[in-house]
């Protein structure tokens, strides 16, 4: 669905290869030199028979050695310095591809770091990696190696056509009178195995989801007992497989069969005509042993041109994707003269920053989510001032992460201003604002790397006292010490070697070395143990002592104390006050906290008999 | 990946068998044996066909155009007598028979290379659906004990990818082999038909050239190992950095990110230039040696010609096929260090087919029970590996009753109804459950599942639309096309309107046709929930569980169906499991579990008089009445 919504708009002039301008430009020395050295290296090929000829004609024919060192010789020369120019092409061409990638790939991932979160919200993670990683990938490969082959053979076809008319016009023309009607044919199947293959892909895209659903779901299926039906089902996708794969590959069969056909045509053509002229004393023998191999060796070469011209087709589907990503401008941006005092985020001026109080306040905000149609917030306005706590309360899925994101500015208000310090956020920078932030996440997110790279995410130059102390502060101390190479410990793709807890505990650390003035917490909603969880509420407590700080709260336990306390539903902020009032009010947020009293006795009275 | 032994499961006790890697290739290749001989015959028959060709290029260029005696091999000049064309002299003003010749030859050549081509893949088409249909197969009767201890990524992997492993070693690779030893020979066997003191020249490079590319091909195959390696770990970095982009901007390191990304990418780059280093020094002496080769033969040759033991024809013949010996022998060395690859992928599913099933042979039940008699759970222990999960449980739920299960998390619940279903099996010391007095071991699990309904408590659903999975194990019935029709579809009314599932379904733009599952539209967990009721009640079991299935519905849906359920499955032996007291308090009994124990059992009123852990629940949830 999303790849539908993103491949339309129109399409680019020339398969889109003069919007790559810019990542070649800079290689441009190193595409005419390859150019020019795979024209010269088929010429080479083109007139290796030549040789033969001439043994033929002069030394065969003649009966006598002479001038045979010397050809041999020659051949030799030319061998060398076309293995040569196959090695040095070879080398700048795979050179071409990789930098290709590397730039491209920078470009995409750099560019991606600026786009606002809207894009994140409407292009799926899934989406834009293949964008990073595969689509560059293709990219490269098309302006290197597929634009190398079609040198290679291009410059074959037309070396060969001269060589034919310098030697013979007749045979030539009979040879090339050929060439239009296996175009023809090539195109004709051409067309036919893209949409067979694609068929192919499909089935097997299938089979792989019926995989995934019989392990996944085995549960189901037995307890349905519906082994049968489903193994039916596979049977018919693995028929249908069967079915495709073998119509494309007779297709595709029947392609080289025709193509190997009209090898033979020619040559049988040759063999004819050239054998009469031969007859006639026109032609020598030599010269038709050259326009034997000529006959069978130019309809590789055809085909791989047309094979090139189909992909590069295929590929502007690539092009115009990455484009279409770099030229995405974030909706969160900058203004030019905030940029010019205090630097963009891969070049900080950091010295006209100033210092962040964290006095925040919201002033007449409305706000609707750029992919939204609904006004979330409405005339809100709410004053938070520095050290204040504010808990965001509601069911999951309700909306709570809004406010905080307009206080990240990830996004920005549709009307009114969010200020920071008094001051319209947007008069400074985004990078000068989340410096001063610390956010920990609902399901923390570390890094792969070792510990200490990731407690040093918001803080580089922290030491290792610092860190320690960071540690001690949220109990994380012991989740260090555990570990076998303490702070050097490799966390795991995604922290996958610590548990939910010990990560959570991890996060917070990372926050407080950043040593923030405004901190975000999205709690967990993930259940830990009670001992955990206690290490983590005492955690939590003491981070937000003394910063301006955001609770986004699922156990309503840990938002008494706050300050501010805003109930959500459905996406909107129904209550507002301290937890007294609210709870006086007997409203939604008693409701709340009533529902969740209830869970938790529930939950220990388990406990009691245990 | 860890492989523990299976534990013994009771009437299916076969012991872990190990199938060899011959024999499992045999299997796999039951059906399609026969195809892949047509095809391997064919690439021989194409093999010979094509060296004719220049055989007859020879004798037009010496003996028709020259005056040479014809000296072609013994079964060509009696086939070229055959068919009238034996005689130089007769061809001689009549060239284009020559050309017809070629192009028979051509069209047989091309023939057979079609043939080839298409049982190729036939067989191998075959011998993938045969590989496929058997994992699946095996997969979903293996028992849920062996689920839970791989990976579903793993196994995916190892039903794709290795598939396509050994796909490939069967029939290209092993076609290959064929095909180029066979065209080695025959391109020996010509040249040295033509002459055989310059064949020994042209075969003398031929062992260095096998070398070296074994050498490479070991060397290329490490290096894309790495290459690979480093793109898994590049593609993962790029992934952490989309998937973590809030903690990213929220620290404000987006070009610590950049760098760190460009740093990797360079290093990636690098792997890769090594890569193509190997392989550009690997073309390059390929290109030397086989043009050096073509110089020593070119040099032979013309020397020979001078001397008159060969003729201009023959020459030219030679040279073609000279041609034909480079391409086989290069490729030798590297379907060579490929086929290497194959032994490992073999194991891996080795390590499937090896698994035991649930049920290998089905066991025939000495008696069948009446599904709708009573059901008890008699001294039942159970646990998972270390981990003890119910401790002695016993009761007896009379036919056609209503069971209501209360427990906390972790107390065993749904192991006491999966143990019913027979998703695990209990050991002959852990207790036993009985229907009608059958011990449910002794039924096939087939026949106790299809009179057993449960509904999960995170129910699966497949992909397809609403009305095939709800109608997924409704037998198809027989009668008319169409009365079957009205019959199925009266029968996926009745069922969601029960679930409370007809009004949710109308709001769908296309009712039950919408498309649900992996790629589907995605339900919310009620409506997964009802789908899955109706999915159950469609067959009409006569015991029904309801593993707190009703947990994501609210509670006046939840209501509306356990209204309608009583209505209409009146005589269904039926256990509830909730931590809803409200769902549970019209049992006929309610089983209160706590830590795998049985705590406290009874009706509602004998269980409020009590005043145990079921009161004061009630007494918190309080539910109206």
């Amino acid at each position: 669905m999303e790849e539908k919504k993103n491949t339309k708009g129109k399409s680019l002039p020339w398969f889109g290869i003069p919007a790559l301008g810019r990542f070649l430009k800079p290689y441009r020395r190193r595409i005419a030199g390859m150019v020019l050295l795979g024209s010269v290296s088929s010429l080479i090929d083109s007139i290796y028979p030549l040789f033969n000829k001439h043994i033929l004609n002069v030394n065969v024919g003649g009966m006598t050695l002479k001038g045979l060192p010397l050809t041999l010789l020659l051949y030799l020369l030319i061998l060398g310095f076309q293995v040569w120019d196959n090695y040095i092409t070879m080398f700048l061409c795979s050179r071409l591809e990789l930098w290709m990638n590397r730039d491209l790939r920078d470009a995409v991932f750099g560019h991606v770091q600026t786009l606002s979160f809207s894009y994140f919200n409407q292009n799926s993670v899934g989406y834009i990696h293949s964008r990073v990683m595969s689509d560059t990938g293709k990219i490269g490969e098309l302006v290197s190696w597929r634009m190398m082959d079609f040198v290679w053979n291009f410059a074959y076809i037309l070396s060969v056509v001269v060589v034919m008319f310098l030697t013979d016009v007749r045979l030539a023309m009979f040879i090339l009178a050929l060439v239009p009607i296996a175009v023809l044919i090539i195109l004709f199947f051409q067309k036919k195995l893209v949409v067979l293959n694609h068929r192919v892909r499909e089935i097997n895209a299938t089979i792989t989801s019926d995989f995934n659903e019989g392990i996944t779901g085995v549960r189901s299926i037995k307890a349905l007992a519906a082994e049968e039906k489903l193994f039916g089902d596979f049977r018919g996708d693995t028929k249908d497989m069967e079915k495709a794969a073998v119509k494309t590959a007779r297709n595709s069969a029947l392609f080289s069969s025709s193509v190997t056909m009209f090898s033979a045509l020619a040559l049988a053509l040759v063999l004819w005509q050239g054998g009469m002229l031969n007859q006639q004393n026109l032609m020598r023998i030599g010269t038709l042993s050259v326009f034997l191999s000529y006959a069978l060796g130019i309809m590789d070469p055809i085909q791989n041109v047309i094979n090139t011209l189909s992909a590069l087709i295929t590929i502007q589907v690539n092009i115009e994707r990455v484009t279409r990503l770099l030229g995405t401008e974030s909706d969160v941006k900058d203004s030019p003269e905030v940029i010019r005092t205090y630097g963009d985020s891969f070049f900080p001026k950091k010295e006209n920053w100033e210092p962040l109080d964290g006095h925040i306040e919201f002033r007449d905000v409305s706000f609707r989510y750029p992919d939204g149609e609904e006004m979330v917030l409405e005339h809100f306005n709410l004053d938070v001032p520095q050290g204040a706590s504010v808990a965001i309360v509601g069911e999951t899925g309700a909306g709570k992460s809004t406010l905080v994101n307009l206080v990240c500015r990830f996004f920005e208000p549709t009307q009114g201003q969010v200020l920071i310090d008094g001051r319209d956020a947007r008069e400074r920078s985004q990078l000068w604002l989340h410096s001063h932030i610390g956010y920990v996440l609902q399901t923390p997110h570390l890094f792969t790397g070792t510990v200490r790279e990731n407690l040093c995410y918001g803080n580089p130059d922290a030491t290792d006292a610092q860190i320690m102390e960071a540690l001690a502060l949220v109990s994380a101390d012991q989740v260090v010490n555990r570990l076998e190479k303490g702070l050097d410990s490799e966390v795991g793709e995604g922290g996958s070697n610590l548990s939910t807890g010990e990560r959570q505990l991890i996060s917070f650390a990372r926050a407080i070395l950043a040593d923030p003035r405004i901190l975000v917490l999205d709690e967990a909603t993930s259940s830990v143990d009670t001992v955990t969880e206690k290490t983590i509420q005492e955690a939590t407590k003491k981070v937000t002592q003394g910063r301006t700080s955001f609770l986004i709260a699922h156990r309503l336990s840990t938002v008494t104390d706050c300050d501010t306390i805003l109930a959500v539903k459905d996406g909107k902020i129904v209550e507002q006050g301290t937890h007294h009032e609210l709870m006086e009010q007997k409203g939604y947020y008693y409701q709340l906290v009533m529902q969740q009293y209830e869970d938790e006795q529930i939950a220990s009275m388990w406990g009691k008999d245990a | 990946m860890e492989k523990t032994e299976p534990k013994q499961i009771p009437g299916a006790s076969v012991p872990d068998k190990k199938t060899s890697a011959v024999t499992l290739i045999l299997k796999f290749l039951k059906g399609s044996k026969g195809l892949f001989l047509l095809s391997i015959f064919f690439a021989a028959t194409m093999s010979f066909l094509e060296l004719v060709n220049p055989r007859l290029i020879a004798y037009t260029v010496d003996s028709v155009l020259g005056d040479r005696e014809p000296d072609l091999p013994r079964i060509m000049q009696r086939v070229m007598d055959l068919v009238g064309l034996g005689d130089p002299a007769f061809l001689r003003p009549r060239l284009y028979l020559i050309a017809i010749a070629v192009l028979v030859v051509a069209l047989l050549s091309a023939l057979c290379r079609y043939l080839f081509r298409t049982f190729n893949s036939r067989a191998e088409e075959r011998m993938v659906r045969n590989m496929r249909e058997r994992l699946y197969d095996h997969i979903i009767h293996l028992p849920i004990t062996w689920h839970n201890r791989n990976q579903t990524g793993d196994i995916i992997q190892r039903c794709t990818s290795d598939v396509d492993t050994i796909r490939n070693f069967l029939s290209e690779q092993l076609v290959t082999l064929v095909r180029v030893v066979i065209l080695i020979v025959l391109a020996i066997w010509f040249m040295a038909g033509v002459h055989v003191g310059l064949t020994v020249v042209a075969v003398l490079l031929v062992p260095f050239i096998i070398g070296y590319s074994l050498y490479f091909h070991n060397k290329i195959g490490e290096s894309f190992q790495h290459v690979d390696e480093m793109e898994g770990r590049l593609s993962a970095m790029a992934q952490e950095n989309l998937a973590g982009v809030r903690v990213v901007r929220a620290f404000g390191r987006e070009k610590y990110e950049k760098d760190r990304f460009e740093k990797m990418n360079e290093t990636y780059m690098n792997t890769w230039i090594h890569l193509m280093k190997l392989l550009s020094r690997f073309w390059a002496l390929g290109d030397l040696t086989s043009g050096l080769q073509v110089l020593l033969i070119v040099l032979a040759g013309a020397i020979l010609c001078v001397r008159g033991e060969l003729t201009a024809g023959e020459y030219i013949a030679f040279i073609s096929y000279n041609a034909m010996l480079t391409w086989p022998v290069r490729m030798l060395g590297r379907v060579i260090s490929d086929m290497s690859k194959a032994g490992i992928s073999i194991e891996r599913i080795r390590y499937i087919i090896d698994s035991v099933p649930e049920e290998p042979q089905a066991p025939v039940p000495e008696r069948v029970p009446d599904f709708s008699g009573d059901i008890t759970f008699d001294h039942v222990s159970f646990g998972y590996e270390q981990e003890e999960v119910l401790r002695d449980v016993s009761f007896t739920l009379p036919g056609g009753r209503t069971l209501g299960i209360l427990g906390g998390t972790g107390s065993g619940k749904s192991t006491l109804v999966q143990l019913l279903d027979r998703l695990y099996d209990l050991d002959a010391d852990q207790g036993a459950i009985r229907i009608d007095g059958v011990d449910i071991r002794e039924l096939p699990r087939k026949v106790l599942r299809e009179h057993v309904g449960m509904v999960l408590q995170e129910p699966f659903l497949f992909s397809g639309s609403l009305e095939e999975n709800i109608l997924l194990t409704l037998e198809r019935g027989t009668g008319k096309e169409q009365e079957r029709k009205e019959y199925r579809q009266k029968r996926l009314h009745q069922a969601a309107s029960v679930a409370a599932l007809e009004d949710t379904v109308r709001k769908f733009a296309k009712g039950y046709d919408t498309y649900v599952g992996e790629r589907g539209v995605t339900l919310s967990g009620g409506q997964k929930q009802r789908t899955a009721i109706a999915q159950v009640l469609v067959s009409r079991p006569p015991i029904m569980i309801f593993d707190d299935s009703l947990s994501a519905v609210d509670a006046q849906t939840d209501a509306y169906i356990r209204k309608q359920l009583q209505k209409t499955q009146a005589g269904t032996t039926t256990i509830l499991i909730s931590h809803r007291i409200s769902t549970l308090m019209k049992a006929d009994l309610i089983c209160v579990l706590d830590h795998g124990r049985v705590a406290e059992l009874g009706t509602h009123a004998q269980l409020m008089e009590k005043g145990g852990i079921y009161r004061q629940i009630y007494d918190l949830q309080k539910p109206e009445m």
